[in-house]
């Protein structure tokens, strides 16, 4: 099955699984945005961070505190935390986190939309890396502006296979 | 054979004081397949099989949203996620998932706020 295929299937999924009468309303904190295909679609990092934040280059900012481990064992399963300094109020909050595994053949790995709600920028999850890598966490305030962190990772066993 | 895949859990608190910030922890099994392999040459293409994947998780608390996440192929297996919620009101803390192939699952937990 050649790409082509591969993304036939895939979008075919995907629109079915759009259908409104089959999906229960979805209350997003950010109604007007869809899932970022062409984002996830991206095969370089470059090409990752134009298709979400609209630049490759952010300043890093000590207010992103990411922690992943120096070297990780397996790596189907790093463990990621990102906090983001933040009032967290309606008029100063994190909007977006986006989440990016520099040399994975997908580098964008996750988004999220918090909200004042949220109370703190703040989420822990697992990654899949296909080897040693950074792991780059970029924020995006509810103003637009932008600050990152990037750790490396250490992989021993490709998560990739 | 049955895919182990739903059976969502959720742990959080019970109870929270008004304005405390609460973490939830929560967890879904689903195979997170990329739908990647290596070929000849060792590069990851796409191909023989699609992917399988959760999309995103939506989060609201009395049906307002509190926070939503897109995933992409490199979230783990059984995906485990954690995050926080400012507590200002009893009620219920919803979860859903979605994944690309039209699979729905979700899960609630109740708060009360003192």
């Amino acid at each position: 099955m050649k790409r082509r295929d591969f993304l036939r299937v895939t979008l075919a999924v995907g629109a079915a699984a759009s259908l409104p009468v089959l999906r229960p309303h979805r209350a997003s904190a950010n109604k007007a945005a869809a899932w970022p295909a062409e984002g996830f679609d991206a095969e370089t990092l470059t090409d990752a961070m134009k298709k979400t934040i609209g630049k490759s280059d952010v300043p890093l900012s000590p207010k992103v505190k990411l922690n992943v481990p120096k070297t990780a064992e397996n790596g189907a399963v790093v463990p990621v935390t990102v906090e983001v300094d933040s009032p967290m109020t309606a008029a100063d909050y994190i909007e977006t986190l986006y989440l990016y595994v520099d040399k994975n053949p997908r580098p964008l790995a996750s988004e999220f939309h918090f909200t004042p709600a949220s109370g703190k920028a703040y989420v822990q999850q697992r990654l899949k890396m296909g080897g040693t890598s950074n792991v780059r966490a970029v924020a995006k305030t509810n103003k637009g502006q932008l600050m990152a962190a990037a750790r490396e990772v250490r992989i021993t066993i490709s998560g990739c296979g | 054979m049955a895919q182990n895949i739903g059976n969502p859990l959720i742990s959080m608190p019970a109870s929270a004081k008004k304005g405390e910030v609460v973490e939830v922890h929560c967890l879904i099994m689903h195979p997170m397949t990329t739908g990647l392999h290596r070929n000849e040459q060792g590069k990851l293409v796409a191909g023989n099989t699609p992917a399988h994947f959760v999309k995103t998780v939506d989060v609201t608390f009395n049906d307002k949203p509190v926070m939503t996440a897109d995933w992409g192929i490199a979230v783990s297996t059984n995906p485990f996620l954690a995050f926080t919620m400012r507590a200002e009101q009893s009620g219920t803390l919803k979860i859903v998932w979605e994944d690309n192939k039209g699979g729905i699952w979700s899960v609630k937990s109740k708060l009360t706020v003192v």
